[in-house]
């Protein structure tokens, strides 16, 4: 399978999906020294964002939430890639700074509605092609 | 990159590096970048900006500052700071371990550097900055955004970490969102006719109507119908900052009384209010109720102040306390410039000693200065009643700032309790 997304930051990924199931706001809901998700009652709660693939359907709160991403960045602790469900800046800028601060980046792309479930291996590349 | 974004020559120029230093072009690159994501034609300059970012997240954000100030940037419009992680004239108030206490610090100072003027204050309107009506701005902290587009008429959207900073350096925004004229149009109608008149007189009224709308509008631009009189600067501050704290509202018009708003044809720009909601009374009380979580007799503190007291405020706290100390610590946040005002009348020094803290260039809910043993706090605004379980670990008790007194004097909550 094949789906197209836009790209909001470029690069490339390969490896496992983990959906987020709830509105998450990475500052205060995602620690980040570790990338666990600390929110409680989250769906996800106690589960680790790095290395994976994360697709997020729907962003609420904080702007901070792009020094939290920057933050896992920089301690290399951050998801492979990003997959979000609407247009957005915020959790993009951390990506944006840390690309400017010369360390490795993960993509992000904008995906309206993305269907993909958690454990599914998906391939990034850099025009935003997604496939299994 | 940018490649669909119109450049001014200005632009293209810092962009080639023919002009500027190295940290404006990083700065422009960054402002680019953002209104490429969010799908704006150009950028807009802006005459000013309140920068949230030097709140301590983590040494990255301070090593992004820093490296600005190494390349030379420097804000090119007038830029007030929001709250740091520290009370730099009283550093210790923090609980910071050592190596966060330290770039916390920095993180502060690099803004400094960068030419920010040293305001550290969440209400930046109070201590001055009050961009004009249409005035195109780049504000961050949410119930700055929040008023300075709708009490004061200027126009931001919610700018947060890395951009806020960029947009100043580089003097320009991506031009979209509440920017946009059209865009701050009203969208929403909330009714206020059903609630008793007397209810608007009540202290509570402004905070808790705040958190109402934010629950209703989101990020919607909604007109409120019904508010009477002239509410003062402090009860509109209180209403933004509950809209912001429980939504993502940016804007709101007050029918009658916001610049944008002087009728409700207006507010709308002439079109029909498709989505009206009343305002029931219960629908108040439950969000009222809805901002304490606990329920006990028993306080540990009271916290006062967000957004930042007002000297105002701080002088109706000591008449309404009428020298009777307070049996449990009173935080009351602040910025700078009302502290100035307060010493000139010996007002911080009555309220100090009656068992006032203050906490000026921060506040109790971004940084650890609360007892470590978290109880139950007792708070008059919206706002830390919405963050303090999440970011102190106390259940907010909320009231008047009457009944914060009273609870204050009493050790217990005492009060109002049980009206509407």
């Amino acid at each position: 399978m094949r789906w197209q997304g836009e790209v909001l930051c470029e690069g490339r990924a390969k490896g496992e999906v983990l959906r987020i199931d709830a509105p998450l706001s990475f500052w205060g809901g995602v620690d980040p020294a570790t990338s666990r998700v600390v929110l409680a009652g989250h769906p996800q709660y106690g589960v680790l964002i790095k290395g994976k693939i994360v697709v997020l359907h729907e962003l609420i709160g904080s702007s901070s939430s792009s020094a939290v991403l920057l933050e896992l960045i920089y301690r290399d602790v951050s998801p492979l890639a990003l997959i979000l469900g609407q247009r957005d800046a915020i959790l993009p800028m951390g990506v944006v700074v840390a690309r400017q601060m010369g360390w490795s980046t993960p993509p992000v792309l904008l995906v309206p509605d993305p269907q993909f479930a958690s454990g599914v291996v998906l391939s990034i590349d850099r025009d935003g092609g997604i496939s299994t | 990159m940018s490649v669909n974004i119109q450049l001014s020559e200005g632009e293209a120029a810092v962009l080639e590096g023919r002009m500027g230093s190295k940290g404006q072009r990083m700065a422009l690159e960054i402002v680019l970048e953002a209104a490429r994501i969010l799908g704006a034609e150009r950028l807009v300059p802006i005459k000013s900006a309140h920068i949230d970012g030097c709140l301590y997240h983590g040494a990255s954000g301070t090593l992004f500052c820093e490296r600005l100030v190494e390349l030379g940037a420097q804000t090119t419009v007038p830029a007030t700071t929001n709250v740091g992680a520290l009370n730099l004239l009283k550093p210790a108030q923090s609980r910071l371990s050592g190596e966060a206490r330290k770039m916390a610090f920095r993180l502060m100072v690099a803004h400094e550097r960068l030419g920010c003027v040293p305001s550290w204050t969440c209400a930046p309107y109070q201590a001055g900055a009050r961009p004009g009506l249409g005035a195109q701005v780049a504000w961050g902290e949410s119930n700055a955004v929040a008023f300075c587009n709708s009490v004061l008429g200027a126009r931001t959207n919610r700018y947060g970490d890395f951009l806020d900073i960029a947009c100043a350096i580089a003097g320009r925004a991506p031009y979209y969102g509440l920017h946009v004229a059209e865009n701050r149009h009203a969208t929403m109608l909330l009714d206020l006719s059903d609630i008793p008149a007397d209810w608007q007189q009540d202290e509570v009224f402004f905070p808790v109507l705040g958190a109402l709308i934010g629950r209703l509008a989101g990020a919607r631009v909604c007109a409120v119908k019904g508010i009477q009189g002239a509410p003062g600067e402090d009860q509109l501050k209180a209403l933004c900052a509950g809209a912001a704290s429980t939504g993502a509202v940016g804007l709101v018009h007050l029918i009658g009384i916001t610049p944008e708003a002087p009728d409700q044809a207006t507010a709308f720009g002439g079109r029909p209010a498709r989505d009206v909601r009343v305002i029931t009374p219960r629908m108040m009380i439950e969000a009222k109720r809805d901002l304490s979580r606990a329920d006990t007799g028993h306080i540990d503190a009271v916290a006062l102040g967000s957004p930042h007291f007002s000297s105002d405020e701080c002088r109706a706290l000591l008449a309404m306390a009428r020298d009777t100390p307070f049996k449990v610590p009173v935080y009351v946040c602040l910025g700078r410039h009302s502290m100035i005002d307060l010493e000139r009348d010996n007002t911080s020094r009555a309220l100090e000693a009656l068992g006032v803290v203050f906490v000026l260039d921060t506040c109790v809910v971004v940084t650890p200065i609360l007892p470590d043993h978290p109880g139950v706090l007792m708070t008059n605004s919206a706002k830390f009643a919405h963050y303090a379980k999440g970011n102190t670990g106390y259940d907010p008790v909320f009231g008047s700032l009457h009944d914060c007194v009273a609870s204050a004097q009493a050790g217990r909550v005492v009060g109002s309790r049980g009206g509407w």
